[in-house]
Order: C-alpha cells, then structure tokens, then sequence
C-alpha cells in the first residue's frame, strides 16, 4: 500500500472512531451517575474517550504520512485545511477533557469533527504542487497554530451548546428555543450537503455548460448535480440531463448557488422527517440527555476555552501571518478578505473576553457568543474561501 | 494647583495629544498621494549625465550654476514632447546668449532612436539620455513631458508637466534668466 | 472631593463598592448581593468618581467599557463591509473612471453603490481611521482609568477582611474544625498553601493566601503592547518610515532604485519554472493546467560611490548578487526587494535575411539588437543595409511619419536601406511585423525575417518600512500581556479564625475556578477545614428553571 492510499485509510479509521466515540459518549452521558469533576467517567465514558483517542492517533498518522508524501504540512488545499481543523478540535477536546473531566462535551465536540470531517471530504483530496508564495515554513507554522486557535475557540462553542442544550426548557417557546432549533437544523442541512454531494457522486451526474463570465469572456464549468441554477447565458453541452430552471447573472456562480439549494434541500427533508418520526424537535430530543451536567463547570470550560485559544489563535493568525506577509509580499498586512476575517474574529473574541469581564455576561449569554464566535471561524472557512476570492482562497489559483 | 484641577489638565493633555495623532493620521493618508519628493524651492539634486553626441562631455548640473537650466524629460513616443520640441529648439537660440541653459534628458531610450528624431525634427539643443532612470528617479517625473525650471541659485522654480506652447516656452525661459550686470 | 467613610474608619474614593482596608461593602448594590461584584477589587473605577467639565465628560465617555466594546464591534462590522466586493488596490486598473466602470459590470448597480459609498477602499477612509483611533483612545483611557486604582488596591491588601465581606465572596464556607487542635489550624493552612505556591501573609488570626496577583496586570500590558502596535502603524505616515515603490527591469539591464537613493539594480536573468505533475483535481476543477513552481530574478545591487550624483554610472559598486524568489527577498540595509510579477518574452533582438525576392537568394544575414540599434550593417564592400529608423511599440502612419505609442518593443518596425550590388543606390522598405511598404514602388529586394531573440522581465518592488521594530515590540509585549493574563490567574484565600476556634473561609479567583476549588479540597483535607460551599452554584439551578425569554 502506498503511502497516500494508507494515510487516506488512517482517516477512514479516525471517522469511524469518532463516530463510535459519539454513540459511546452517548451511552456514557444517559448512567445515572452525575457527571462532571467530582465523578470520574465511568465505563462508558471511559471507553468512549479510549475510542477517540484512538481516533485521534488515526487521524493524526493520516496528517503525518501526507506530510511525507507531499514534503510539507498538509493544510494547502480546502480537503486539508479541514480535515486538519477537525482533527486539532479532537485534540483540543482531549485538552479540555483531561482538564475537566467533563464527558459530556465529547457529545457535542465529536458530532462537531464529523461533520467538519465529512465536509471535508466533499472536496477533492489531491495532491496538489505548491504555488511558489506557499513555499515557506511559514505555511506549517501559521496554518497549525492558526488552526489550533480556531480549534481550541470551536471547544468554547461546544461547551456553550451543551450549555443552552441543557438550560434552553424546550416545552416553553422563547426565543433562544427557536435560535438554538435553528442551530441544530444547520448541523442538519451540513449533513444535507454531504448527502447530496455523496448521491449525486454516487451515480456520476455531470453535465457540462458553457458561460459568459463578469469580464465577458467564454468558459466552461461542469456541474456534478443537477443544475437548478445555470451561469450567466449558458449553453448546455451534455444531452440527457436537467436543463436549468433559472438563470443567474454572472457575478453569481450558479453551480455553487445549486449545490447550496440541494444541500437545502435534502437537509431540509433529512429535518423534515425526523420531526415526522420522533414528533418533538431535536432540541427536545437532546435536553434529556444532557440534565445531568454542571452549569456552572461547562460555562468555565466554555470561558477557559477562549482564554487558552485566543492567544493562540492571535499568534497563528495575526502575528504569525503577518510575519509571513512581510517575508513574502513586503507589507504586512493588506486588508486581503481573509486576513480581515481573522481580525473580525479576533475582534469579535475580545469582545467576548471584555463582556464577560467588565460587564458581567456569563452563563447563557456568553454561551450564545462563544456559538456565534464558532460561526464567524465556520463563516472564515466556507465562505470567505469560497466565495469571496483573495489571495488566500484554496478555490481560486 | 489642587489635585482635581491637576487632573483635569493631565487628561485634557493626554485626549489633546491622541486626537492630534488622530488628525495628522487621517490628513496624511488623505493627502500622501499628492505629496511630491520634489517641490518648489528645493534645490535641484545634482545628477551627470553623458552628452548624446560627444561621449566625452559630461552635462553636470552644478557645472551650470549662474545659468538658468531648462530641464526637459521626454521620450520619443511622447506626442507633446515632439510637439514643443521645435519651439525649443528656437528659443533657445534666442536665450543661450542670455545664460540660459536647455537640457534634454531622454528616457532610457537607445542612442539611435533619440539621433534619428532629433534629426528628423531639426531642433538643435544638448541632450542626454538616463540610461538608468537614475535622474527621472531623483526628479520624480512620472507623465512626460516635464519641465523643471532651475534658477540661477540652482533651486527648482517651476515644475511643468504636459505641454508648452512657444509663448509659455519664452516666459520660462525669461523667469530663470540671471540678471545681467 | 467626597469621600465615603467605612465603618472601620477609613477613608475611600467616591465610587468605591468594597472598602478598600477591610472589604465592607459600601454601596446599596453592594450590601443587598449575596456575591459581591469583585472586579477592579472593588476600587472606584476613577471615572466614575467625578463628572464635571467638558474634558472629564469626554474621559468618562472614553473610559467606558460599555462605549469600549461597542468599538470593537463597528470597527468589527466596518471591517467586514470591506470584504462583501474586492477592495480597489485588488483590482487591476487605475483610472477612478475605471473603477467605476470595473465595479458597475462585474457585480452591477451594487458593485456602482459600493464603489459611489467609498466602500471600496474602505480601509484608508476617514471614517474608519477614526473609528480605529476612537478605540485605541479608548484602550488608553480605560486602562488608565482602570489600571491604576486596581494596582493601588491590590497593593494595599489587608489580610483581616470584614465578615460581610468574606460572606458575599463565591466560595465560603464556615464552622468548626472538623478534627485536631483548633489552636494549629492556621498554621496547617500556611503549610498547605506555601506548598501550593501561594504567598501567604498572617495578621493575628487572620490569613490570606494569594498566587498568581500578576496575571491582574496581564490586559494591562497587552494594552500597552496594542497602543505601541498602532503607534507603529501610524510611523508609516512619517515621510522618511516607509518606502513602497515597484520597478520593471529587463534582462541585462541596469536601473536606479526608485525611493533608495544612489542604489541600482541588474536583472541578470528572470526564470520561470512549471511544476511538471499531472493535472490534479483541484486544477481540473479551478481550469488551471499547470502551476508555478518557482519565480526568480538573479539579480546584482550596485552602489555608488558616496560622492556621486545621479546619471554617473562608471563607478559603481557591486554590494549583492542575491536570487531573488517569492518568500526570499533581497534585503539590504533595511531595503527589501520582492519578486513581485514578471513579463516573458520581450522581443531583444531580430535577425533579418536580405533576400532577393525573384529568385530567393539570399545575400546575407543582419542581426538588430534592438537595445542598441546601428546606422548600418555592413554585409560586404558592396552589398550593406542602413537603418533609417526604428519604431518599437509602431501604431500607424501620420503625415507618412511611422508612430510609436511605447517605448517598449511590442511591435517592432524598421525603415531598411538595402544597397545591393545590382542596386547601388539603395532601395527603401517599411518593415514591420505582418505589414511591409515599399514607398518607391517594387523593390527587386527584401528584408525577410528569420528570427527573434527574447528576453523576461522581472518586475519587483522596493520595500523599507523602519516602523517594523516598533511593530514588533508591540506585538511581543501584547502576546506577553495576553499570555499573562490568560495562562494564569489570581487566586485568594482569606481565613479568620474566631474566638471560639471554628473557621471563616472565602476565596476569590477572577478566573478559573475549577483550579481554586482543587486547591481549597486540598488545604480543607490537610487542615480538616469545614466544607466550603459555591454560592453561585445555586443561581445557575434557578437560571434554568426561570428560563423563558433570551
């Protein structure tokens, strides 16, 4: 077996771990033992936290054997960043874990990993030569500890989920009922994305169009699902398959608008029909199992998260990245999309740390900012490097 | 003084102080673009330059100090700059004798594309060619033509970018006329 | 200025919450919570002592966290504004008609919006340097405001605090001792927390133990290291700080470095290398064929002699020969030069064959090396070519004169005299790329192009910017006051013993409390101290009851 198709098992093995650690974890969070410092994990809890350990390690060779494939870190492409992310959230909940002992957050922050890993794997996971800006040992550095910022800030989310998990009453409408729905029905419409993605791949949908793009010019794209949307003044070229409902203009990219309209879609029926079955929301599904947690241990796990990621995350994705700017482009900083997201996100965190601290907002509102910190780091890697271009995008050269 | 005056003071200094840094911060960036190395009233940097005929003249700008120097930067591709050339050419007949002083400086152009327009156009003038861009550089000439007008005194006293007509040309050359005795 | 008088007699600053000698609380808030608000220590916050003229108006403003934080998120939400289309210095053109333009085709009448709005180039706006200078005057003012009175209290610390004080802290717990000779408790106590690395201080039967007071100054370095960092920034606009200029060098030539006075630099050569793998996915997917793999200009620095002006180039001085690649500039004397673009294939040389067009013989071959042009070629005694002119960029006839629109050779055209033996008095020709003229009528001869001999271009910018050091030590006392203030924290214990033997506990930790309860299990068990309860525990249980609105 070479050494790319055994890294590539090594992270089949870490999923399915991982996914065997969340049904464990499960199985760890319902025994009638009060969880969290007091009480160390029992069985269950303890195997599950064996399996994602040993998740982990798979995960980790997989990253070790394509970095000595390649001859550098494996975090320049979107497949690699991502699967990257989820396996530093591993560690980090690892981390906290061992701080804590608090095993309930293994039921968030595994589910968590498995769809930022599935997510992941819906890119293409080539190998692909380095552009020379890339080529220095400042990509290792600053991607990693960027990554590992991210991951460790991501912790804070999980711990605020469990949080409102737990504290949201689902029998009584509010609003941080409906928000929270609302969360997990976007964890619903990921899996909607991976599930479309997986399907139409499955049956080797293609369908080729030509299109005038925003400087006039001719090119061609070719959609893997059926097209919804056509590009601006398409023309189909491969017979037999969907012709596009609606045209969009050509500063949209209909083929990525079509992928989010399937994703929504079977997200939305996957939500649809377990609401049909279980006849209550998912929020009310997962309260029950999460009562036995500590308020007040999760909201300073969440709160220790962000202490320990933030400089962290500083490091890697502000100072580390500005190093690098001025080693290769001379300016340390040039208000590229992405370098501004990493400092909305900084913003955006010591917002956070001076709320908590001058202004008093822990518990439930702090969990509600740690959950909207996690999504500026999701909106940083997905939208920011899909859709809005700059120098940094892993989608355009 | 009592404390609470004393107070007062120190944290009026210190908003002063920062709104100052404000304020110069946004004008700067307001106005960098237009900010010229060079100006009006520096002193002209000195530069030496190869004549184009005689490779053993050297055109030094100091050497012309108590002369006025008509500095003209232009290029062959440059439609203005072919335009005053004649005018130029003309004038300078006229003012040579009055301590005038005209220097054409081509940019970076070969030897025989400058020989060959010049002589096409007939105009008689010293030029030189920046074979570096080492003085269009230290004058900071972006559009072509310029014309930097140094007086007597070898301080810049007019800088012209674009073209001249003859007119304009002759009053040039008057302003930085030394005074005759 | 008033002054609130403790019942122990001492004397606290307006504002004050908590006492600064014993720890009473002082304020109606204070006295009717069951935890007392323990930030600042309790101290008045000096802002809020005194609001009376203009300036302190404008302080107070600045000093609150409240303005602080909403700051933050402006500056946070006008810098996402920014990134909704590209900023300008991303888009390739110049003119602002341009732009304009550029915006209303690509992204339609809202891209026409944006760019009228001024939020294309958003970062170098008026208002968003002020926004970015109000919350740098505010960091200023709050630390101030807030540093130095929580320096003073936690400088001036009592070990013997107030019972409403011990009371209303986080943790507390009080009772008799739970076994072994009461008269030795506070004495087991100090052992345990000097083990556990606390400093502790004994005021007759009172104890506190204390670790970790510095991480309290941690936001307060990384305040200074944040202002030392956008002062830094701010030196760029000093004239003299910062140099950014760009420069096109082709092979084999020499120029002056624009903004590093009496400096020149060579392009030796410019090479471009491919990556030779097989089409990946990514490519597939993004159209690209093949990828860079490296960019490099080997070039030489030259320096002239101190004395020498600008234009003498005969005594120059080589400082460096460097090959310059994306990621490894050259750097000399705080100048750095960046591979920053490139042109390939500008035409240097062609070589042309006089060639008789009846019988397509040729009589020889002449070489043009378009970086110096000759007046003739000669062939043999009788037979030789005259250059009557050179066009690089030709773009057309006017008055019967060829033009050039650039002096750059993109489309080479030549004005040939052929003096052939059969035809000793010359014949004219107009040559150019595709397009020959003969203005006397058919000439029996031509200049028949052979071959053309290229060169790159490199194009690099020039970089100096002394306000990096500035820079750098800001960045590194911000990271050191972040580290501080987040790695480790503050952690207190105050014990009293009373008359009758039994102990009066509470802690304090402005973070982690996790870490403190270990501490205090651990000091409880070795000195058998009763057990300590966390009053905040309970809230939390009510919170959730209680939960219906967000």
């Amino acid at each position: 077996m070479s050494l790319i198709s055994l890294s590539g098992n090594l992270l089949y093995v870490a999923f399915i771990a991982y996914l065997v650690g969340t049904l464990l974890f499960g199985g760890a969070i319902k025994s009638s033992k009060p969880d969290g410092a007091v009480s160390r994990a029992d069985k269950w809890g303890k195997l599950a936290l064996i399996v994602t350990i040993i998740g982990f390690l798979a995960h980790l060779s997989y990253f070790i054997t394509r970095w000595i494939h390649k001859g550098h870190a494996p975090v320049s492409n979107m497949f690699e960043f991502t699967t990257a992310f989820g396996m530093f959230i591993i560690a980090a909940f690892i981390l906290i874990y061992y701080m804590y002992r608090l095993t309930a957050l293994g039921l968030v922050a595994l589910p968590v990993a498995l769809l930022i890993i599935g997510y992941a794997a819906m890119f293409p996971n080539s190998v692909d030569p380095l552009v020379p800006s890339l080529q220095s040992h400042w990509l290792t550095i600053h991607v990693i500890t960027a990554a590992m910022g991210q991951s460790i800030l991501a912790i804070s989310a999980v711990a605020g989920l469990l949080y409102l998990l737990k504290s949201i009453n689902p029998k009584i409408q509010s609003k941080s009922r409906f928000w929270m729905e609302a969360v997990l029905y976007f964890g619903v419409l990921v899996i909607g994305f991976i599930l479309a993605t997986v399907l139409f791949k499955g049956v080797g949908y293609e369908a080729d169009f030509t299109y005038i793009d925003t400087q006039k010019a001719e090119q061609e794209i070719t959609y893997n699902m059926p097209a919804v949307f056509g590009m601006n003044d398409y023309t189909l070229l491969t017979e037999n398959v969907m012709n596009p409902i609606v045209e969009m203009p050509a500063v949209i990219n209909a083929k990525k608008l079509t992928t989010v309209f399937w994703s929504f879609i079977i997200g939305s029926v996957i939500y649809i029909i377990v609401r049909l079955v279980a006849r209550r929301s998912i929020l009310s599904m997962l309260h029950p199992l999460v009562q036995k947690v500590n308020l007040n241990l999760l909201d300073e796990v969440g709160y220790r998260s962000v202490l320990i990621g933030f400089p962290v995350f500083t490091l890697g994705a502000l100072v580390f990245a500005m190093i690098w700017a001025q080693e290769a482009w001379g300016r340390y900083w040039g208000w590229d999309p992405k370098e501004v997201w990493a400092l909305i996100t900084w913003l955006f965190y010591a917002a956070y740390l001076h709320l908590r601290l001058s202004k008093g907002w822990e518990g439930k509102k702090s969990a509600w900012l740690a959950v909207v910190g996690f999504a500026i780091i999701l909106f940083n890697l997905i939208v920011v490097n899909l859709v809005i271009a700059g120098l940094h995008s892993y989608a355009a050269n | 003084m009592d404390k609470k005056k004393k107070r007062s003071i120190t944290r009026g200094a210190i908003l002063v102080v920062l709104l100052a840094a404000i304020v110069y911060t946004v004008y700067t960036s307001a106005t960098n673009d237009k900010v010229k190395v060079l100006q009006v009233g520096d002193k002209a940097p000195d530069f030496e330059l190869v004549d184009l005929y005689e490779s053993d003249l050297k055109h030094r700008l100091s050497d012309y100090e108590g002369k006025g120097v008509f500095l003209n930067f232009w290029g062959t591709w440059c439609e203005p700059c072919k335009k005053e050339m004649p005018a130029m050419s003309r004038q300078y007949a006229n003012y040579k004798e009055q301590g005038v002083e005209v220097l054409t400086v081509n940019i970076a152009q070969t030897d025989f594309e400058v020989k060959k327009f010049l002589e096409s156009l007939d105009v008689h003038f010293p030029a030189v060619i920046d074979q570096t861009k080492a003085v269009m550089t230290a004058y900071n000439v972006n559009p072509l033509p310029t014309t930097i007008l140094i007086n007597p005194e070898g301080r810049v006293e007019k800088i012209i970018t674009g073209e001249m007509s003859e007119r304009q040309i002759a009053s040039y050359m008057e302003s930085i006329k030394p005074e005759q005795e | 200025m008033e002054k609130i008088i403790c019942v122990c007699g001492h004397e606290n600053p307006a504002g004050t919450k908590l006492c600064g000698k014993c720890g009473r609380p002082l304020t109606e808030e204070a006295k009717s919570s069951k935890i007392v608000d323990m930030k600042y220590d309790g101290a008045a916050i000096r802002s809020k002592t005194r609001n009376k003229s203009m300036v302190d108006k404008i302080w107070n403003f600045f000093s609150s966290v409240k303005v602080g934080i909403s700051l933050i998120i402006i500056n946070l939400i006008a810098a996402s504004i920014g990134t909704i289309f590209p900023q300008e210095f991303y888009i390739s053109v110049s003119t602002d008609a341009e732009k304009e333009a550029y915006y209303e085709n690509t992204y339609g009448s809202l891209g026409k919006l944006y760019y009228e709005l001024g939020l294309s180039d958003v970062y170098s706006s008026w208002w968003f340097q002020i926004l970015v200078g109000m919350l740098a005057i505010s960091i200023i003012v709050a630390s101030i405001d807030r540093g130095i009175p929580l320096h003073r209290s936690l400088k001036n610390q009592r070990v013997k605090r107030h019972e409403s004080f011990l009371k209303r802290q986080r943790i507390i717990a009080e009772g008799p001792i739970i076994n072994g000779d009461s008269a030795n408790t506070l004495n087991l106590i100090e052992e345990k927390m000097k083990k556990l690395k606390y400093k502790v201080r004994r005021d007759g039967n009172a104890l506190l133990a204390e670790r970790g007071r510095f991480s309290r100054y941690g936001p307060y370095i990384n305040h200074v290291g944040l202002i030392i960092f956008l002062a830094a920034v701010m030196l760029r606009l000093v004239p003299g700080f910062y140099v950014d200029e760009s420069m096109w060098v082709r092979e084999g030539e020499m120029r002056a470095v624009p903004g590093m006075e009496g400096y020149f630099i060579e392009n030796e050569k410019f090479i471009l290398e491919m990556h030779d793998n097989e089409k990946t996915e990514n490519q597939e997917l993004q159209g690209v064929n093949v990828v860079a793999k490296n960019y490099q200009t080997n070039a030489k620095l030259y320096k002239q002699t101190d004395d020498a002006v600008p234009g003498k180039a005969d005594d120059l001085e080589l400082v460096k020969e460097y090959s310059i690649r994306v990621n490894h500039p050259l750097q000399h004397e705080g100048y750095s030069f960046y591979q920053m673009d490139f042109r390939l294939n500008e035409i240097k040389a062609m070589n042309f064959v006089l060639t008789n067009k009846e019988t397509g013989e040729s009589f020889g071959e002449v070489h043009v090396d378009l970086t110096n042009p000759q007046d003739e070629y000669v062939i043999n005694d009788q037979t030789k070519v005259q250059l009557l002119g050179y066009y690089p960029d030709f773009s057309g006839f006017e008055n019967g004169e060829p033009q050039t629109a650039t002096p750059n050779p993109n489309n080479p055209a030549f004005i040939f005299k052929m003096t052939t033996p059969d035809k000793p008095e010359g014949e004219v020709s107009f040559v150019a790329i595709q397009q020959t003229v003969e203005p006397n009528g058919d000439n029996a001869y031509k200049m028949a192009f052979k071959s053309v001999e290229t060169r790159n271009m490199t194009g690099l910018t020039v970089h100096k910017d002394s306000s990096i050091p500035f820079l750098a030590i800001g960045g590194a006392i911000f990271m050191i006051g972040v580290a501080i203030g987040s790695y480790w924290n503050h952690r207190r214990l105050w014990v009293e013993q009373l008359d009758d033997g039994s102990i009066r506990l509470a802690a304090h930790t402005n973070k982690n409390w996790f870490g403190i309860k270990k501490d205090i299990d651990a000091v409880v068990e070795f000195a058998h101290l009763p057990k300590y309860i966390d009053q905040s525990d309970d809230d939390a249980e009510k919170e959730k009851e209680g939960d219906s609105t967000l």
